[in-house]
């Protein structure tokens, strides 16, 4: 490592323009319409689904009994982890709310939150969170007073039919929530809601910004020649490789994850590494939460709606970087670990069905626990300000192999 | 009267005699001699007599001789050493100097129509002659007083008939009265104005008496005979500077209080400024029954100090200390006479004038080894639960009431009794803590709250296990007002102004074990109250949200309006079963 010094940054190769090859248009009408079959399926199933479950209450009642709606329960002691599937499964316990005095107001809002999920599929709409909880300002009594209760509910909902296969984005509820960036070689096809009219969006001409991840995922298609996808945990780095253009050197697709990726974002990775077949490394900051969180969310789900992980993971990410042992490696600055990353850690260990599946990560949390210190990516700064994009990236690149489950 | 402003006098008295008998002062005259019973039980104003006295004669800080010091030494009158210390008798300030006026007053008048049989009529009248001015008149239907105990009661200092005697009774010493015509007299000048008639066959007498404080006697400034149109009964006036005060040490609060621990009688207020009231407040009986006469009993041997002791063998009338014991005081027969005398070592035949201090210190002690029968208890007259309910009831709107009288209980030797009434509800205020109305003897007790054992017991009762709210130590929160009345035939106070009870274990449980039923009592109600609360919600809930079941099935499968009030009604059917109502 001593050799290692500052270094300037090389002259880049001459700026090729990144031309996959053009889907041709009968190709992409065809996969539309594809994607248009597979929803127009989805919806009826969801539409039946929520009917069904609607006359088994309808039933009851007037079988003179009190209904009855069960949820998946929603904890990390009913969710379990197999290697092979790849993402954190809800277990089968159940919670039953049954239809009594001190349940009929949610009950009531259960049904009607339903109603509105059935009104949006069949008329191919949608709502955010914020959107049903103002919607709900139309239901007389039934009326949401806080958000919080209406997300609530909403969770229940998309908890009970999630075990059925439908997901909350089916049932037209979206996330909030700002999609991650992406740039490189890639051309998102985007067909609009309306006219089926597909828009091309090509990911390496957004100068120095980036492509924003859409909240719903499931109509785009892509057309793409890179070699892998790179999720980045910090908009600083995205921003220096992005406008570096390391996409082109290296032919890949940069997203940035910004902190614990949204469920479009680990959608839209999932998606896109599933059709074009692309492999997906993860480079996040080396701390507990870096980990544990970040890089565990993304590859299997997050534990408090495992009921999700199945759309909303990437079994087939991997961690490039930065280990524990490149802190070593790479001699690079550190700051200690906090009392919460310690506990962080230990936690991980100790309850985590991903962890406990695999080994080599838990001699690589040992071993952070044991050096008591964390490394940022931005840390290899140290050595250069480009030095990433220069040294470390390419380095790690050249062995894929070596990357951390 | 108040019992200990007796204490407070007697003690500096007790303190004071010795000596002066050892330097051969003349003797002083013999109205307040038993009261030398109690010496040494509270000493409290002691050592203030001392230094006076002290002081004066060390000033010249030369050379006085201890005859120059004899001539300077000399008798204190009861009547200067209160005029001297008035605040020992409630008379502190000018508010509290007016109601203590009326409260001494209003004590003594209700006293002597309970004694006479008589259900009390009393007029209390406040009339203010200038800023700070005020005369005060206490009218009763009592009966009367006797043209020749006149200028002695109201003129003198501890003189009565209430002192001489263990019986359950308002006042005890006879100081009350007239240390508040003393402070009359002394504040405006204006003589203490007496009219009473003992019977329809009797004149009506009028008098207008002063206190020599000097002797303690009293002086006749008018003697008449006067038209009167009631048949019998007193009306008391003074004059004195004080201060007309609202709130929780008011006249009208103690007035209100007292008539609630008094259901019998009828109390009618004119209060100084009764523009505001519309006249006069009239606080009305809840029944025409009196409450039971009380027995006056004997002291409890267990109770006795061994001053009292040897005071009692000198004064018995027994001729052996076998006789004295049985005859001088409650529940001791031959066989425990005997017993105790064997125990003491002390020969039964002994004449009683002949024990010496150690003999005497000796029974003192064998008294307490020897097992003795608790005093009766049939001298205690409890307000009773039923009136004490009622009276409540006059008194505040509330939802809830509930009263307990516990049964009669001994403190060392001598009997008390414990009453307590609650409101809980209706017109109280929720957010504040709980009122607290305090008494002894059927007598409101307003000030030093902090120091009263009543307090303590309310405040170490754990009231959170009666749904209700209370800060750490504190008073409980909550829209409740409570009333602990404590009987005895000896009350104890903290203080010479018979202001706060004192911290006896025994009472400080009785106290609990009061305020401990009447809580699970007023924590049934809350319950109750509470789930009938609960269940008006959820009937309100079904009336609200069973129809929006019904639309949001409806809405999913779009059936008619007919299925949904179908569904409406089997849901509330359903529901409705499975409650108990």
């Amino acid at each position: 490592m001593a050799a290692r010094k500052k270094v300037t940054r090389k002259k880049v190769a001459p700026r090729k323009k990144a031309a996959p090859k053009r889907t041709p248009d009968a190709v992409i009408q065809k996969k539309v319409q594809e994607v248009r079959k597979k929803n127009a399926k989805l919806n009826a199933l969801t539409v039946d689904l929520i009917k069904e479950t609607a006359k088994g209450v309808h039933q009851r009642i007037n079988r003179q009994g009190k209904p009855d709606l069960h949820f998946p329960i929603r904890s990390l002691k009913n969710v379990s982890y197999s290697q092979k599937k790849g993402y954190f499964e809800i277990g089968r316990q159940k919670k039953t709310r049954t239809l009594t005095v001190n349940t009929v107001k949610s009950f009531a809002q259960t049904l009607r939150m339903m109603g509105l999920s059935k009104e949006m599929v069949e008329s191919n709409d949608f709502a955010t969170k914020r959107d049903a909880y103002y919607q709900s300002k139309n239901w007389e009594d039934a009326r949401f007073d806080e958000q919080s209760e209406s997300d609530a509910v909403m969770d229940d909902i998309e908890a009970m039919f999630s075990i059925r296969g439908v997901s909350r984005e089916q049932l037209r509820f979206v996330p909030d929530e700002h999609g991650g960036a992406v740039a490189g070689n890639l051309v998102v096809l985007d067909p609009d809601r309306e006219t089926g009219e597909v828009e091309r969006i090509d990911c390496t001409r957004f100068g120095s910004g980036a492509y924003s991840i859409p909240s719903t995922v499931e109509h785009l298609s892509f057309e793409t020649d890179a070699k892998f996808i790179l999720a980045i945990e910090t908009g600083g780095v995205f921003q220096r490789l992005q406008s570096h253009k390391f996409w082109q050197s290296s032919n890949c697709i940069l997203v940035s994850l910004a902190g614990v990726p949204t469920r479009a974002t680990r959608r839209f990775i999932r998606k896109l590494s599933d059709e074009c077949k692309l492999p997906v490394y993860a480079f996040v900051d080396c701390d507990p939460y870096g980990i544990s969180n970040i890089y565990r969310t993304l590859k299997v789900g997050s534990g408090n709606a495992a009921h999700l992980s199945q759309f909303f993971c990437v079994p087939q990410a991997r961690y490039l970087g930065v280990t524990p042992a490149d802190i070593r490696e790479y001699d690079l600055p550190t700051h200690p670990l906090h009392d919460v990353d310690v506990k962080r850690a230990r936690d991980a260990l100790k309850n985590d069905p991903f962890f406990q599946a695999h080994k080599p990560w838990q001699k690589a949390l040992n071993d952070l626990l044991k050096m008591g210190v964390r490394a940022e990516q931005q840390a290899l700064a140290k050595w250069g300000l480009n030095y990433v994009i220069e040294e470390y990236l390419p380095r790690k690149l050249a062995n894929p192999g070596q990357f951390l489950p | 009267m108040t019992k200990q402003g007796s204490f407070a006098f007697t003690g500096a008295k007790g303190g004071k005699k010795p000596r002066a008998t050892a330097r051969k002062t003349p003797k002083k005259k013999v109205a307040t001699k038993p009261a030398t019973k109690k010496a040494g039980r509270k000493k409290a104003a002691q050592p203030s007599t001392k230094k006076a006295v002290r002081k004066k004669a060390a000033k010249p800080r030369g050379q006085t001789t201890a005859q120059e010091m004899a001539g300077k030494q000399r008798d204190i009158s009861v009547s200067e050493f209160f005029a001297k210390n008035r605040h020992l008798l409630g008379f502190d300030n000018p508010s509290k100097a007016l109601l203590t006026t009326v409260k001494e007053g209003v004590d003594n008048a209700l006293d002597a129509c309970e004694e006479a049989g008589i259900t009390p009529d009393i007029r209390v009248e406040i009339h203010q002659k200038d800023e700070t001015r005020f005369r005060i008149a206490i009218e009763d239907n009592g009966p009367g007083i006797v043209k020749s105990q006149v200028p002695k009661i109201f003129g003198r200092l501890l003189y009565g008939s209430k002192f001489h005697r263990l019986r359950q009774s308002r006042g005890q010493q006879g100081i009350g009265i007239s240390a508040a015509g003393m402070y009359g007299l002394l504040t405006t000048g204006k003589p203490i104005v007496i009219t009473t008639r003992t019977g329809a066959r009797k004149p009506a007498h009028h008098f207008e008496l002063v206190i020599d404080t000097k002797t303690n006697d009293p002086r006749v400034k008018k003697d008449l005979e006067v038209e009167w149109p009631a048949e019998h009964g007193t009306r008391v006036e003074i004059e004195l500077e004080g201060a007309y005060r609202g709130g929780q040490h008011s006249v009208e609060a103690y007035i209100r209080q007292i008539s609630l621990a008094n259901p019998h009688a009828r109390i009618e207020f004119l209060p100084p400024n009764p523009s505001k009231t519309n006249g006069s407040v009239l606080f009305d009986r809840v029944t025409e029954e009196l409450p039971p006469e009380t027995d006056e009993i004997k002291p409890h041997p267990y109770g006795v100090e061994l001053g009292v002791l040897m005071q009692m063998f000198r004064d018995t009338k027994s001729r052996n200390v076998r006789g004295c014991l049985q005859a001088d005081f409650s529940r001791v027969s031959g066989r425990i006479a005997d017993e105790i005398c064997t125990r003491a070592k002390v020969p039964s035949k002994r004449r009683p004038s002949e024990v010496t201090r150690d003999e005497a210190e000796r029974i003192h002690k064998s008294i307490q080894a020897t097992k003795i029968m608790a005093p009766p208890t049939d001298c205690i007259a409890p307000i009773g639960e039923d009136l004490l309910e009622s009276a409540l009831r006059q008194e505040v709107e509330a939802d809830f009431y509930a009263s307990v009288t516990r049964k009669p209980t001994v403190y060392r030797g001598n009997p008390f009794l414990i009453e307590v009434g609650l409101a809980y509800g209706g017109s109280l205020s929720a957010d504040d803590s709980v009122t607290a109305y305090r008494f002894a003897n059927r007598v409101p007790l307003q000030y030093q709250q902090g120091a009263c054992a009543i307090t303590k017991a309310i405040t170490a009762t754990d009231w959170k296990a009666y749904k209700m709210q209370q800060p750490r130590g504190a008073m409980p929160v909550g829209p409740m007002l409570l009333m602990v009345h404590i009987a005895s035939v000896w009350v104890p106070f903290t203080s010479e102004s018979k202001e706060a009870v004192a911290h006896y274990p025994e009472i400080l449980k009785e106290i609990r074990l009061g305020l401990q039923e009447c809580g699970r009592q007023v924590a049934r109600h809350i319950r109750k109250q509470r789930r009938e609360a609960d269940e008006e919600k959820k009937r309100a809930y079904i009336v609200k949200y069973i129809p929006q079941v019904a639309v949001g099935l409806q809405e999913i499968l779009g059936f008619a309006d007919k299925e949904r009030d179908k569904v409406v009604n089997n849901l509330t059917d359903v529901l409705e079963k499975s409650r108990k109502l």
